[in-house]
């Protein structure tokens, strides 16, 4: 069979959603940001909501978000994502408002907004991207970086001693009586980023059924600031990440 | 029943990362010789006899550069 007859609109069965825009994202050759946008972009498609979905970007490489998904956005100050969801869902209830946060974000300028956006049990979701390390600056030390790993200001490896522990913030929140959905996924092979699709549209799906607040984190790669191609990152990830950041669910009421 | 696949990359658009590749269950895919205006190898199927057409690539495309088609024959 000639791949001319194969190449159909008939035969197609995967394509790029259109509530992703026509822009080449900026991010770098493999990095899992491009992934989580195009599977929530795909989740507002499916549950088709473009116009009543409410993004609020981070600060960090994800800060250009609002190019790349095509609704409603807002951009907030360092950290302060969930403080924005708060007022924004408080004000739109009908609306499906989410966060989009790094670990440099959320993990660490802005550990306080969401805990206590957690704690009050806003109707929001918060997607956490966790790839251990500040990627947008050049590769420095965040909170979530593992012990032993090399970045820009941790040469040697993370130390305990001088650097403190690696956070485990989503095991943090799930103890919170305001969260009612609070899991672990990751991108780095075809199950695992159908598994991570589900566990966002449930957690958008939760958003407007006054349960609480839906966190979803995914452990990611930052091949840059790993110095890894994007495919050897993804080993790296599933050997040094996943024992200490185990994937799956935490808590589902 | 036989299933016979194809991908179409956007070769303008695609970096090559090469997650696809190591994602293809059936060796379809490689990176080209050639480089895009960017200057990225991007994707291309190397072995097309052996498409599937099972999404795979496309799933964990960073870039949603891969448009995949199916049919049975």
């Amino acid at each position: 069979m000639d791949i001319k007859d194969i190449i159909k609109p008939e035969n197609k069965v995967y394509a790029k959603t259109p509530i992703l825009t026509d822009a080449v994202m900026h991010y770098c050759p493999g990095c899992t940001h491009g992934v989580v946008h195009k599977l929530i972009a795909e989740v507002i498609e499916e549950m088709g909501i473009q116009d009543k979905a409410i993004g609020i970007s981070p600060v960090g490489c994800a800060v250009l978000a609002y190019n790349y998904i095509d609704i409603d956005w807002e951009q907030s100050a360092h950290g302060r994502a969930p403080a924005l969801a708060t007022a924004t869902k408080r004000l739109n209830p009908d609306k499906y408002v989410f966060t989009y946060q790094g670990d440099g974000d959320l993990a660490s300028i802005g550990t306080a907004e969401v805990m206590h956006a957690c704690n009050r049990g806003e109707n929001i979701v918060i997607i956490f991207i966790n790839n251990a390390i500040y990627g947008m600056t050049g590769g420095q030390m965040a909170p979530t970086t593992l012990l032993g790993q090399v970045t820009a200001t941790t040469p040697y490896g993370r130390d305990a001693k001088l650097n403190g522990y690696p956070m485990k913030i989503t095991e943090l929140l799930a103890q919170l009586e305001g969260t009612c959905y609070v899991t672990r996924q990751s991108a780095h092979n075809p199950a695992a980023v159908r598994k991570a699709k589900k566990a966002i549209r449930k957690a958008f799906e939760n958003s407007m059924m006054e349960k609480g607040t839906s966190f979803v984190e995914i452990v990611g790669t930052c091949n840059s600031g790993w110095k890894l191609t994007p495919v050897k990152a993804n080993k790296w990830m599933e050997e040094n990440m996943f024992p200490f950041y185990p994937l799956g669910d935490m808590k589902d009421r | 029943m036989a299933i016979k696949g194809a991908i179409v990359v956007d070769t303008a658009k695609c970096k090559g990362c090469s997650v696809c590749v190591a994602n293809c269950p059936t060796q379809t895919i490689a990176l080209s010789k050639e480089v895009n205006g960017k200057g990225y190898n991007f994707a291309y199927m190397e072995n097309p006899d052996n498409c599937t057409g099972c999404t795979n690539c496309a799933t964990v495309c960073p870039d949603a550069v891969i448009t995949v088609y199916r049919v049975k024959i």
